[in-house]
């Protein structure tokens, strides 16, 4: 019986092996979540009316053109019209930032230019304001392929980012890569497993009952494997995200996407 | 609070047509609690109605549980060009309008 049980574990472990250096999906391979969802949920995305996300596009669309903080500057003063100065510019980001020497995320980004330009106060993280101004800036970008993480002086946070997605973590002792590389297509809790591409950020999601931001998507996950998750805006998740945005590279963008 | 209408922009008389309308709200229940147990208070849209060239069409009386960012959808008769005014009113005085035209041929 003892002997049994070694045999078992043995083949289990060897059955293991294989899985846990399968590695990276391929390119042409990379799916977008939308590949994912249900015709219900794909139909809710498609139309600009019944996508809710849209609202927040609405009410970012007015924050651009609002006035604020001491300079009492609205961001169209100094990037005038959206639709042509910010197309294809949350396609790149996390991007590297010269004076911080590092990435910076489109939420980081927004509130450096309120801080630096407007002199305002930063906008709190999953707060509307800062959801809908950063929902209405990647929208311009729907339809670009992502080019996140081509800077070359973004290398070395791209590895930080990789090695964290590859880190076992949490009581449960799961790392993203084994569902995301390992298991997508097959389902957890009677929900599909995605690829973990980051397309459509911020996205709605109907659990959520609001738009929400890929850091709060990244913390979710981890609260699920029993880990402690990293605070928002910390150097560990803005890795990941540039991880994930760069693996995900040419895939277009959806902003605002509808997700389950 | 931001809404989104869609009503077709041209139509023949007689035809049927679908309104779809969507407008932010939060929905609460005034089910659920906080973490420290106090109960959030309901805050929910409770009527929508919208009207057709003044005239009623549609009245929803609307409950707790009912998802956020209000979505309906409804048809009608195209009559004659003209504009369709919606509203929704809710708890704590709660007031949102928009409108939207046709033109009927």
């Amino acid at each position: 019986m003892i002997s049994w049980r070694a045999i078992a574990a043995v083949a289990l472990f060897a059955a293991a092996v294989p899985t846990l250096l399968a590695g990276e999906i391929p390119p042409d391979a990379r799916r977008s979540g939308y590949s994912f969802m249900g015709p219900d949920t794909r139909a809710m995305q498609d139309d600009d009316t019944t996508n809710p996300g849209m609202l927040f596009v609405l009410d970012g669309e007015a924050l651009w053109a609002k006035k604020t903080g001491s300079t009492n500057k609205a961001c169209a003063d100094c990037h005038g019209d959206a639709r042509s100065s910010m197309k294809g510019v949350a396609a790149r980001y996390p991007a590297f930032d010269k004076a911080l020497g590092r990435p910076v995320t489109l939420d980081q980004r927004i509130n450096l230019c309120r801080a630096d330009h407007q002199q305002a106060t930063p906008l709190p993280y999953e707060g509307r304001d800062l959801l809908a101004l950063s929902a209405f800036i990647a929208h311009q970008s729907r339809g670009t392929a992502i080019t996140a993480g081509d800077d070359p002086k973004l290398k070395p946070f791209i590895a930080q980012g990789r090695a964290l997605f590859m880190q076992r973590e949490g009581q449960l002792n799961l790392a993203c890569t084994n569902c995301h590389d390992d298991n997508f297509d097959k389902r957890l809790a009677g929900a599909p497993i995605t690829q973990a591409q980051p397309t459509g950020y911020p996205l709605y999601r109907l659990e959520w009952q609001t738009l929400g931001s890929l850091e709060r998507r990244l913390r979710s996950c981890m609260t699920g494997v029993r880990a402690q998750a990293y605070d928002y805006g910390s150097p560990e998740l803005v890795a990941l995200q540039l991880y994930l945005m760069s693996r995900a590279r040419g895939l277009p963008m959806e902003t605002p996407a509808v997700r389950p | 609070m931001a809404a989104l209408i869609n009503v077709p922009a041209k139509a023949r008389r007689g035809d049927i047509i679908e309104i779809r309308t969507l407008t932010s709200h939060i929905m609460e229940t005034g089910f659920r609690h906080t973490a420290d147990g106090k109960l959030v208070p309901r805050d929910i849209i409770t009527s929508f109605t919208c009207r057709y060239n003044g005239t009623e069409i549609f009245r929803a009386d609307l409950f707790p549980a009912i998802a956020a960012n209000l979505y309906l959808s409804f048809f009608t008769v195209a009559k004659e060009s003209g504009k369709f005014e919606f509203e929704w009113i809710g708890d704590n005085g709660y007031s949102s309008t928009a409108s939207a035209s046709i033109i009927v041929e």
